[in-house]
């Protein structure tokens, strides 16, 4: 089994997708789609690469992110945030919060591939 | 120089204009040439018979040769050089400006109003685009469910070993978010054809405000006891959500509360002797300044305006007046007396005001914060600041010689430059400086 990747997305139809191609790139997926407890599934499942949404229920990806990055075991996990919220701004935010990549909705497939492809590889240098 | 000592100047652009001489002009109304010459000048006053057969000669009516046909373009053009940021030398030349070069004059008074039309329309879809709830969430939700349609629609169509099971979620998947799709773009129309205007309510609190506003903010029957908060947004023309509903019937119960302790024929009362001076009559009445503010705003004839907000500076209810724009959305300007009163309670502030931006009215005010003791244990009291708005100078209100104090809306649409109190740049200013 490959790597381990985290989606925390609440979009049921975008987590099939993405499960789907990920899971042929033979990566091991798992799924959140709750904002409030994400950052607990996270420590609990130890992922290589979280792809997180901006936007979830509960607790914005943005504020789970920044609390992520204060625990030192995951200041260089690699996050890839996904979001509809495409101004600057959001990115900036994104950006200090300390996001690996950003990418707006909606995407390619090859898109999230490719990002996902260079995290791992970044990573593992 | 004084308007009416224009009409001269203004005789001798229109002479000018059509090409009449003076000599001629001075011929065929029966006067002499240096007389005209005089008046033209503006050193003879002119009225009467001659001014009306003067305008006959020139063809205009004669009140344009006169203040009052001009006295509001002179206005705008003033309001015009002030946005501008004009020397006082020039500005001082406006009356001449509108006497000499009418045409231009109007030019660019019109341009001024049209100008002023833009920036309300802007200020307004400003406020909508950046804090309106339902037009945020339409996109977002346009933008994910085209995220989802676009991935699935990818691997049905470059996934070639599929098998069957799979192809057949993946087309359900598209079909629900292609519905979905459908009506998220039918609601995101039907808000973007809405005009901007305030009639047109989006959320909850702009149905209350429009609630509000049809009933002019006054509910002498509520407070007279015929008829219930129930019946009044029940029997409402303007249909309102449920959430709408609970947040106006909040409102009409501490209308009715205020109503009890202060009745609206007492105020009259007591307004009618001494004017609007919200300490004096809290005082005469033995009733809280906030509730005096609140009644007071209550009563239409008055026409105030009034703005309250809760301890975090957000704003809870607001009751326009022309000429002071109360943003809709998002946080006002920290300037206002409002917050200053939110600081100190107990004690009332009685200010001078004009807001920056295209009227430039200019308001007495009245700020005080209140203390609304809590019936739980451990609960912190909830403090509100109330704003009493009303127009200066007014046979009600007049604080004139106060120290005339300069706010802004809000900072998105707030002209003023080098304020610390700012927490965004404008829209309306290029280039602006933090």
């Amino acid at each position: 089994m490959g790597h381990h990747v985290l989606l925390v997305e609440d979009e049921q139809n975008i987590v099939e997708a993405m499960r789907f191609l990920l899971s042929r790139e033979g990566w091991r997926v798992d799924t959140h789609s709750d904002g409030a407890t994400a950052l607990d599934t996270i420590r609990a499942n130890g992922p290589d690469l979280v792809v997180l949404d901006y936007m979830l229920p509960g607790r914005s990806g943005l504020e789970i992110l920044s609390d992520l990055r204060a625990l030192p075991e995951y200041s260089d996990l690699p996050v890839l945030m996904l979001t509809a919220r495409g101004q600057a701004r959001d990115r900036e935010q994104a950006e200090k919060a300390g996001v690996s990549r950003f990418m707006t909705k909606p995407f390619s497939n090859t898109e999230v591939l490719n990002a996902v492809r260079d995290l791992m590889r970044a990573k593992l240098q | 120089m004084a308007s009416q000592g224009l009409t001269g100047s203004r005789i001798r652009e229109r002479r000018l204009m059509r090409g009449i001489r003076q000599a001629e002009l001075a011929r065929e109304i029966g006067i002499s040439a240096s007389y005209l010459n005089l008046i033209e000048h503006n050193r003879r006053r002119i009225g009467g018979k001659l001014l009306l057969d003067i305008a006959e000669m020139l063809g205009v009516a004669p009140q344009m040769l006169t203040q009052g046909a001009e006295a509001a373009l002179v206005a705008s053009l003033r309001e015009a050089g002030e946005a501008a940021g004009l020397s006082r030398t020039e500005a001082d030349r406006v009356e001449d400006f509108a006497g000499r070069f009418p045409g231009w004059a109007e030019t660019l008074s019109t341009g001024h109003r049209r100008i002023a039309s833009l920036e309300r329309t802007i200020e307004t879809l400003s406020d909508r685009m950046a804090h309106d709830p339902q037009l945020a969430a339409s996109l977002y939700e346009l933008l994910s469910t085209a995220a989802a349609i676009r991935s699935t629609a990818a691997i049905l169509a470059e996934t070639k070993d599929l098998d069957r099971s799979q192809q057949d979620r993946f087309h359900e998947n598209m079909d629900q978010d292609s519905a979905r799709l459908s009506d998220s773009a039918k609601r995101l129309v039907q808000f973007l054809d809405a005009e901007p205007t305030e009639t047109a309510a989006s959320s909850p609190t702009e149905e209350v405000e429009a609630f509000l506003s049809d009933n002019n903010y006054f509910f002498p029957e509520l407070e007279g006891g015929e008829v219930g908060i129930e019946a009044v947004l029940e029997t409402s023309e303007r249909s309102m959500s449920a959430d709408a509903k609970k947040m106006a019937g909040k409102i009409l119960q501490q209308i009715v509360k205020d109503g009890k302790t202060l009745p609206t024929a007492s105020l009259r009362k007591v307004v009618s002797n001494t004017g609007i001076d919200p300490l004096q009559l809290a005082q005469s009445l033995s009733v809280p300044v906030s509730l005096v503010l609140r009644r007071l705003a209550n009563i239409p004839e008055y026409g105030l305006g009034l703005v309250v907000c809760d301890r975090s500076g957000s704003l809870v209810f607001r009751k326009p007046i022309e000429g002071f724009n109360i943003p809709r959305f998002g946080a006002a300007c920290p300037l206002w007396p409002l917050f200053q009163a939110l600081t100190m309670p107990g004690q009332i502030l009685a200010r001078q005001m004009t807001q920056l931006g295209r009227d430039s009215a200019v308001f007495d005010v009245f700020a005080v914060s209140e203390t609304v003791v809590e019936t739980q244990y451990n609960m912190p009291p909830l403090v509100f600041g109330s704003m009493l708005i009303c127009p200066s100078g007014s046979a009600l209100s007049d604080l004139h010689g106060q120290n005339m104090e300069i706010v802004g809306p809000t900072c998105r649409v707030c002209p003023r430059k080098g304020c610390n109190a700012r927490r965004e740049p404008s829209i309306l200013t290029e280039n602006f400086a933090m």
